[in-house]
């Protein structure tokens, strides 16, 4: 198709002038692509001024120490990669991100997808449920977490409830381990809504004929679910679990309202360590350095998972 | 080059050029110069006072086309103001609370002795002496120290009298304000005595009890830690007692807000006083003694002018005008003052209507010329993180009171190293 627009021109002949040559250089073709880069240009200029260049600032930063104060720069070279390795908080803080964002990607996937394939019957009140576990996704988080933050108090609503059920709530915020239950099941049940709206609509999209031939072949639920619902919906899957890992990676506002990483580094995840030592301690170079290592780590996963796509999600092979 | 592009180059040449014309014009100018001031309140009175001191000022200074007070948020005012100084966009003045000794070290301040002492009729040996040395770097003042509050001891009769209580000023102790607290909380299940801002978190404010034991959190030139100290330990088993065994001190996740009723005693500023609203009936007495004996705390915040400012000379002309007596007495409305000739149970009196005069006196005026003040040190904000991250472990009922304090030294150690 493209040959026949643009051969004829191409095949014009040099004799008509200049004109001539600038109506060649002004193929349709090239019309077309400049087209292109008009339409991609408000985006590729919000990537440019957002994205490549404070990621250039930063590689940048990591390479000096700033003082703030004076506005003075001291190129450091690896200095602060160097310290990052002798850092003795970063291997917890490592491992508080890990264990934070491990239980946020499978509670949320998990809850996400239980919720839809249950949602995704029609009863009575189906609708209103699903609006009930949408809403919190609408909701400002610092003030979803603020709320939560009197909840969770010793003396809040959750261990008045418990209380009142005859059960001794934990102080929640104040040991390492019910403070990361905390902190991730906020998080779940903040986000979750979003996964299940976007499961529901994969599996609103399985074709039924597919299910009535499984159950006349004399498939169980059980083996519906994990041979053709499954399988089916991967392709979601596989979006739900990249937007879920790089959310629970990007995490701040949660922590830094409810626990302020703590008790201890406990709660303490990269994100929130980046913010500490770039914003609190003034420390632009070391943050700087710690932004990169979570940026690589962001997509690190992100192309692990969009390489094993081919092997777990339908349609890709 | 093509002719277009020539242009392009041509005409972002220019515009550089001009830029910088212009920016030169604007830093050179002694005309038209608009100064701004960072400040964390919100207050209208307050921002009207000063508003009406620059108005004062512009008046009898043609070369000032305007003075402007920005108000941030106090949470937020350091990462604020240190966001604009590295972000080129510095104010001319500041006020500053534990960010300033960053800012004294780091040279980002004017020296300010030479100007106030020459400065007619400022009269810089009114100035308290305890007041100015944070401010201070070898003898030289880099911030007007124009808030200095005490912290006492507030006392919620009503509860007290509910439990069956009653309060000996005379021979006030922590043991006693424990005793007291346990005995509330035990009839009435509100909270004993609290320390305001802590909440198991800001452990500097804690300074307001450890000074009763004799402990400091580092030594004098902050180069080695006290929080080892046998004094610090008795200190901290005092505190860790009154939450886990007395239950005089409402423990982590608790709220427990003195203002609104929910705790006998309460370590707060003086200047806190506007949150008493007549709910319950209410005392003051300075902080309660310890092994130590007498002392007191106070909180301070100081004004002061950024070397990066385009118009240093007008600025701190400015500071020496705002500062002057005539002017501190009319801040000390609202700051308890530096200058001994302000501090006065009655000068006081004038502007509270929460305290008499003789309270006033007791609370303020007698704790100002000796007080410490709360801990403060260079990186401010990574020693206080380090510190309550290794603090943490405290807050538990088996707590390894004297291993929890040496972890402490080992988190903050090479920070006052450095």
């Amino acid at each position: 198709m493209a040959d026949t627009r643009i051969k004829p021109r191409e095949a014009a002949p040099a004799s008509r002038g200049p004109a001539a040559r600038r109506r060649r250089v002004w193929t349709m073709s090239r019309a077309d692509a400049a087209a292109g880069y008009l339409f991609i240009a408000p985006q590729l200029l919000g990537v440019l001024v957002f994205v490549i260049v404070p990621v250039g600032l930063a590689i940048w930063y990591s390479l000096n120490e700033w003082n703030v104060f004076t506005g003075a720069t001291t190129f450091v070279g690896a200095a602060n990669y160097q310290a990052a390795l002798d850092d003795p908080q970063l291997p917890k803080v490592l491992g508080a991100t890990a264990v934070f964002s491990g239980g946020v990607v499978v509670l949320n996937l998990a809850l996400g997808l239980a919720l839809a394939v249950m949602l995704n019957r029609r009863f009575r009140g189906s609708v209103l449920f699903r609006t009930l576990f949408f809403s919190p996704v609408v909701v400002s988080v610092v003030a979803w977490t603020l709320v939560w933050g009197f909840l969770l108090q010793d003396n809040g609503g959750i261990n008045g409830v418990l209380a009142a059920l005859g059960a001794d709530g934990p102080n929640w915020l104040q040991s390492g381990p019910t403070a990361m239950i905390a902190v991730t099941f906020t998080q779940v049940v903040r986000s979750v809504g979003i996964n299940m709206v976007l499961f529901l609509a994969a599996l609103q999209g399985v074709p039924g004929e597919l299910y009535e031939a499984a159950r006349l072949d004399g498939a169980g639920s059980r083996r519906i679910f994990f041979r053709i619902t499954l399988p089916l919906i991967s392709p979601t899957l596989l979006l739900t679990a990249i937007i879920t890992i790089v959310g629970a990676l990007q995490s701040f506002a949660q922590i830094a309202v409810l626990t302020e990483g703590g008790p201890g580094l406990s709660t303490t995840v990269l994100v929130y360590y980046v913010f500490q030592q770039a914003f609190s301690f003034n420390d632009i170079g070391y943050g700087s350095t710690l932004a990169l290592m979570l940026l690589t780590f962001v997509m690190v996963l992100t192309v692990i998972q969009w390489q094993l796509r081919r092997k777990w999600v339908f349609y890709e092979d | 080059m093509p002719t277009t592009a020539k242009k392009l180059v041509s005409a972002l040449a220019l515009g550089t050029l001009a830029a910088a014309a212009g920016c030169a014009g604007t830093t050179a100018s002694d005309e038209n110069v608009a100064l701004r001031m960072t400040v964390w309140t919100s207050n209208e009175d307050h921002l009207a006072l000063f508003d009406s001191i620059a108005d004062a000022y512009i008046a009898d200074h043609p070369e000032i086309e305007s003075i402007t007070f920005e108000s941030l948020p106090f949470e937020e005012y350091n990462t604020t103001l240190t966001t604009q100084i590295a972000g080129g966009n510095a104010p001319d003045l500041a006020w500053m609370g534990d960010l300033s000794a960053d800012l004294i070290d780091s040279g980002a301040l004017v020296p300010l002795t030479e100007t106030l002492e020459g400065a007619e009729g400022w009269d810089y040996g009114d100035l308290v002496p305890s007041v100015t040395g944070e401010f201070s770097r070898d003898g030289e003042l880099y911030a007007y120290p124009f808030s200095n509050s005490p912290f006492a001891l507030y006392v919620n009769t009503d509860l007290l009298a509910e439990a069956g209580q009653t309060l000996d000023p005379a021979a006030l102790t922590w043991d006693q304000v424990s005793a007291l607290g346990s005995a509330v909380h035990a009839a009435t299940g509100k909270g004993g005595f609290v320390v305001n801002d802590f909440n198991y978190s800001s452990w500097n404010t804690l300074a307001t009890v450890w000074t009763a034991f004799g402990a400091s959190a580092w030594n004098e030139d902050g180069t080695e830690c006290g929080f080892a100290s046998p004094e610090m330990t008795d200190a901290f088993t005092f505190l860790h007692n009154a939450v886990y065994t007395d239950e005089s001190m409402p423990g982590p996740g608790v709220t427990a807000d003195f203002f609104a009723g929910d705790a006998a005693f309460a370590v707060a500023q003086v200047s806190r006083a506007g949150n008493l609203d007549g709910s319950f009936a209410y005392d003051i007495q300075p902080l309660p003694q310890g092994p130590a004996g007498d002392y007191s705390v106070i909180g301070q915040a100081g004004m002061g002018v950024l070397q990066s400012s385009a118009h240093v000379e007008a600025a701190t002309g400015f500071l020496a005008y705002l500062t002057d007596p005539e002017n501190a007495a009319k801040l000390a409305q609202y700051f308890p003052p530096p200058r001994q000739s302000l501090l006065t149970g009655e000068g006081l009196a004038a502007n509270n209507t929460k305290f008499t005069a003789e309270q006033l006196q007791t609370v303020v005026v007698d704790q100002v010329p000796g007080a410490v003040t709360l801990p403060n040190h260079t990186n401010p904000a990574e020693v206080a993180q380090k510190a309550k991250t290794a603090l943490d472990a405290m807050w538990t009922p088996d707590a390894d009171v004297p291993a929890v304090l040496a972890s402490v030294c080992d988190a903050i150690d090479p920070l006052l190293a450095a």
